[in-house]
């Protein structure tokens, strides 16, 4: 089953292309990687998927729902979450809290509620915070809950971020250079992360990597973007022999090495 | 898991005197005491005057929940106050209405104009808000001066005060205790709501839109929520102003006033409650303790609250949010 299906999918900026007739598609229950060289532009990719940015042609589908004319805070209503290449936590707020945001869109009290702090409004700040402190135990935190997230180390703050992701209870998780910064042991973690998060939470995962090492050995199918174009889609190991994706990747760097 | 550095504590030296639960239910009940007290140890005078600094705690508390927790700027935050004031006095005079069914009147009004201003502006994501505010309160107050429903320049007068139970609330103790119990139900309701989903929200969005929206926040919804909340305490302070007074005026809500109440905010400590009271107190009283020196009062205020800004940039109160 086709969790997420993106058809002729073209973006341009004021003249200058950036993504060219895109087909791209997501199965249900699968973890994706998304590789290509700097500025290929990946994460425009991710923008259109979650509403960020609106591609002038092309269709895209999260479980057959048309989602271009939608809004961001609509598409994650619909099960997209994502994480942001450069950790965007919300600062002045303790780590909870920041998860707690994911509940927002599953939760409904309003302005009522909280004033008179109904039965129902406090049943309500309780479960989120319980589901807010199951995520992040999921992901591995299971201290310094209200510390300021922002004050985290690094390595931290992208577990936060991954935590505060998956209570919004998506179907889709969209993962952008998860990996960047992390020391190669946390890295380690982060690949049984992102396996567990398939596995026991039965979520899918796209993901944008740099470290293409960690995508082969993660990731059951591969697509390769250049210059916004979908040069090549396959499993890893097609894709590490492919001649075009090699061409790709040698433009900027040593493409056989970038490969492993 | 490596150990974790402590975290500094948000409440700066206060966490050190206020560590309980206790010890900060005892100065609060101190306070309310004091509050208590005041109109019956101190003359006519203050009591008129600290009044007013409860009136602005109501307002400021309001114009906090925009500019405060949803970091929207808004320079016209009076135009809310007149719509409450204004409602409370038309339908009182011209169609004999009672002061309670005013009221609901009042703040129905004031969230319609929260709506109406909002829904266009909210959207921009830029301080064009800021401008835009601005001329809606010019627009409200020139509205008012123009129109003979408002009566004009010289506005309304005899509004007649309100009776509860029987008992006409009319002499300066009685409003003084009515914007006391304004004040505290305003400020019960803005913690309740600070520690709320909403209140959550609207700090998400204050941060970071685009990763507030990715947490499935409708930023605009939230916004325009925050709008109201505040058109909402401006009205029910402009509605008891109005009563109390028995009189308004065009004039009572200009630009300065809108200013005076963001002043307020921005001394005390911009989303800090206990700053927000203690700011509305300073710009309130202190021009009044300076009576004396005549003109050079508010040459002196104005160095003082620039002193104030140029050492504590984030306002009076510690920083940051605390416990709960």
């Amino acid at each position: 089953m086709t969790l997420l299906e993106l058809k002729g999918v073209s973006l341009s900026f004021s003249g200058s292309n950036v993504l060219q007739d895109v087909d791209f598609s997501v199965p249900a229950g699968a973890v994706v990687s998304l590789i290509g060289p700097n500025g290929a532009g990946k994460t425009s990719l991710f923008n259109c998927i979650t509403g960020f940015y609106k591609p002038q042609h092309g269709s895209i589908r999260v479980d057959g729902t048309e989602t271009l004319k939608l809004k961001p805070h609509q598409v994650t209503r619909l099960g997209i979450a994502r994480t942001f290449q450069n950790v965007r936590l919300f600062r002045e707020m303790s780590v909870t809290e920041n998860v707690m945001s994911g509940m927002h869109c599953r939760t409904s009290s309003g302005i009522v509620d909280a004033i008179l702090r109904l039965p129902s409004q406090r049943r309500e700040e309780a479960e989120i915070r319980a589901f807010a402190e199951d995520c992040l135990t999921f992901v591995g935190l299971t201290e310094g809950w209200e510390r300021e997230a922002t004050t985290l180390p690094y390595g931290w703050q992208r577990r936060v971020e991954i935590a505060r992701a998956l209570a919004t209870q998506p179907k889709l998780l969209l993962l952008d250079e998860p990996a960047a910064g992390l020391t190669s042991g946390e890295k380690e973690e982060l690949l049984g992360l992102i396996a567990r998060i398939r596995d026991e939470r039965g979520i899918s995962v796209l993901l944008i990597e740099h470290d293409t090492g960690l995508v082969m050995r993660v990731s059951e199918r591969v697509s390769v973007l250049d210059h916004g174009v979908m040069i090549a889609e396959g499993t890893a190991k097609e894709i590490q022999a492919n001649p075009k994706v090699i061409e790709a990747y040698l433009g900027v760097e040593d493409g056989e090495e970038a490969l492993g | 898991m490596a150990q974790l550095p402590e975290r500094p504590s948000s409440w700066g030296g206060l966490s050190a005197i206020l560590d309980t639960r206790a010890k900060q239910a005892t100065v609060i009940c101190v306070l309310l005491l004091v509050m208590a007290v005041v109109p019956f140890v101190t003359n006519d005078y203050i009591t008129v005057i600290v009044t007013h600094a409860l009136l602005y705690v109501v307002l400021a508390l309001g114009l906090n929940i925009v500019v405060g927790y949803a970091g929207l700027l808004d320079l016209g935050f009076a135009a809310f106050f007149a719509v409450g004031a204004y409602t409370v006095g038309i339908t009182t005079q011209y169609f004999g209405l009672n002061f309670w069914l005013a009221l609901p009147l009042a703040v129905f009004f004031a969230s319609i104009a929260g709506v109406i201003i909002g829904t266009p502006t909210l959207r921009l994501r830029s301080d064009y808000l800021a401008i835009v505010t601005l001329g809606f309160g010019e627009i409200v107050r020139l509205t008012a001066r123009n129109l003979r429903e408002t009566g004009g320049a010289s506005g309304i007068r005899g509004i007649e005060s309100p009776w509860i139970f029987g008992y006409h609330v009319q002499s300066n103790i009685d409003f003084y205790f009515v914007f006391l119990i304004l004040a505290i139900i305003g400020v019960i309701v803005s913690v309740r709501l600070a520690n709320s989903r909403l209140g959550r929200a609207w700090l998400y969005v204050r941060h970071d839109e685009d990763a507030a929206e990715a947490m499935g926040i409708d930023r605009v919804k939230v916004k325009l929520a925050a709008y109201v909340v505040g058109a909402i305490y401006g009205a029910i302070g402009g509605a008891f102003f109005a009563a109390n007074l028995g009189a308004i005026s065009p004039e009572s809500f200009s630009f300065r006033q809108s200013v005076e109440i963001l002043m307020v905010v921005i001394l005390g400590g911009i989303g800090k409650i206990p700053g927000v009271i203690l700011g509305a107190f300073i710009v309130i009283l202190t021009p009044e303790l300076l009576r004396e020196v005549g003109d050079l009062r508010y040459f002196i205020f104005a160095i003082g609250l620039l002193l104030i800004m140029l050492f504590r940039p984030s306002g009076i109160w510690p920083a940051a949010r605390g416990k709960k």
